[in-house]
């Protein structure tokens, strides 16, 4: 379908784009990739009065490694990060989950801010920043600058703690922690189709952290101690996210992968063979 | 920039290396700018919401669909079309390589296929399989099974890797 008509704003400055923002209110809708939003226009869920485009504000485009974290800036798309020489490194866990996110094709337009804005509790970019412990920077007309823990951030399905006249600037995913390990694994009908159920994991010497997508309304991590047999956590895990039925899974298989697969996570992470042909699938 | 939702906006980009005009509604897609306003009718459209790839064009050498984006963001940027690929020579090497593999039946969603491949061959000169599966992944085709276009994208591979090795090298190999 053809999206219903709005008025096209291109702002050249984030203070601009604020002031846009709170002008219009419930009745303006930001576009920086568009590999979400198009799509829910097109189809006409969301009618917009106004679309603020924010592609033609310079100083958004920068990827930055500092002291604790690496920052991203809203103009980034997912495929330049994916493309950035030193992030197997400083970030492992987004090395392995952005090959998950979509299509090659919607990785070339869509932004890793746009992906954390949108919020679908299923999506991969949410989750890695919740499993790590990452920040939102948020900025808004007067200039003022606000950070928000992703847990505090991510409030239920496509729902954030962002303003109303609030810009994200850019999201902050802390750099990888000397002798962690980081792995990703998800199951989805087909690859780049919506996660059934996504886990992340961090694992330390002593504790595991799992984050899960797909299950709650927003994507959630648990820190557990890192025993020999992680059964009764995972099987807690598993229970405390209210899983429902849907035309995808039902709730039980939900459960069950976030069992089976965060046993394998935990233990070393599905084979390479298994990955691929996962992948594949 | 700041354009009515009525307004006809004049949107000058570079579609196959010439600088073309139009107008377009804010909501204009790009795919159907191309079409309706620039009469490139090569890049078909499917799904209109992302989900077929049938629409894909290259946007400054990338390969994104033309339905999730609006014509007025395309402005000033290097458009790429399946009608930049054949040449006064004929077919590319790529189309080739689709027409030997069968790696077409009705040709619907193939004018996007190219255009990714396209960029996936720019970008990755010694691709696996599962790397050129994971791209087609962003396209459906109901007709072939896609093992076709698998076959093609990796024997365009291999012969611009041997096209590309000097001729010291090939001496030395056939010693």
């Amino acid at each position: 379908m053809k999206p219903a008509a709005f008025d096209y704003l291109r702002p050249s400055s984030r203070r601009e784009a604020c002031e846009l923002l709170y002008e219009a209110g419930d009745d303006a809708r930001l576009i920086a990739g568009g590999q979400s939003l198009m799509a829910v226009l097109n189809m006409r869920l969301a009618q917009p009065k106004r679309l603020i485009d924010i592609a033609g504000i310079e100083d958004l485009h920068y990827i930055e490694r500092r002291d604790d974290h690496l920052a991203v800036g809203a103009g980034v798309t997912q495929a330049e990060l994916l493309e950035y020489p030193g992030l197997a490194g400083a970030v492992p866990l987004l090395a392995q989950a952005m090959p998950w996110i979509g299509h090659w094709q919607t990785r070339n337009r869509g932004t890793v801010c746009g992906s954390i804005a949108h919020a679908d509790p299923s999506a991969e970019l949410p989750l890695c920043l919740a499993t790590l412990g990452g920040e939102v920077v948020l900025e808004n007309r007067r200039g003022k600058v606000r950070r928000v823990a992703a847990r505090d951030f991510f409030q239920g399905v496509l729902t954030t703690d962002r303003h109303p006249d609030e810009l994200i600037t850019e999201v902050r995913f802390p750099l990888a922690r000397p002798g962690a390990e980081y792995r990703f694994h998800e199951v989805a009908m087909r690859h780049g189709d919506f996660a059934i159920v996504a886990l992340a994991a961090v694992i330390d010497s002593d504790r595991v952290t799992l984050g899960v997508g797909g299950v709650a309304d927003r994507p959630v991590s648990r820190e557990f101690a890192r025993h020999d047999d992680p059964s009764e956590a995972l099987n807690a895990l598993a229970w405390s996210l209210g899983a429902e039925d849907d035309a995808h899974a039902t709730a039980a298989y939900r459960r069950q992968l976030i069992r089976e697969l965060g046993r394998e996570l935990i233990a070393g992470g599905p084979s390479d063979e298994e990955s691929a042909h996962a992948r594949q699938g | 920039m700041h354009a009515r939702a009525d307004q006809r906006i004049r949107v000058t980009l570079t579609l196959n290396g010439r600088e073309r005009s139009g107008y377009a509604e804010p909501r204009t897609q790009l795919c159907d700018f191309l079409r309706h306003e620039l009469g490139a009718t090569g890049t078909h459209v499917g799904c209109e919401h992302g989900v077929c790839g049938a629409c894909t064009v290259r946007v400054d050498g990338r390969a994104s669909r033309s339905c999730l984006m609006l014509a007025v963001q395309a402005e000033g940027r290097r458009l790429d079309t399946v009608e930049s690929l054949a040449g006064e020579e004929g077919l590319s090497d790529l189309q080739q390589a689709f027409r030997r593999h069968h790696a077409l039946q009705c040709g619907f969603c193939t004018a996007g296929i190219l255009m990714s491949c396209e960029e996936f061959l720019d970008r990755v000169a010694d691709p696996s399989e599962a790397q050129v599966r994971d791209m087609l992944s962003g396209h459906l085709c109901r007709c072939t099974g896609y093992t076709g276009m698998v076959q093609a994208v990796l024997e365009v591979a291999r012969t611009h890797r041997e096209a590309a090795v000097p001729d010291s090298q090939q001496e030395n190999n056939d010693v």
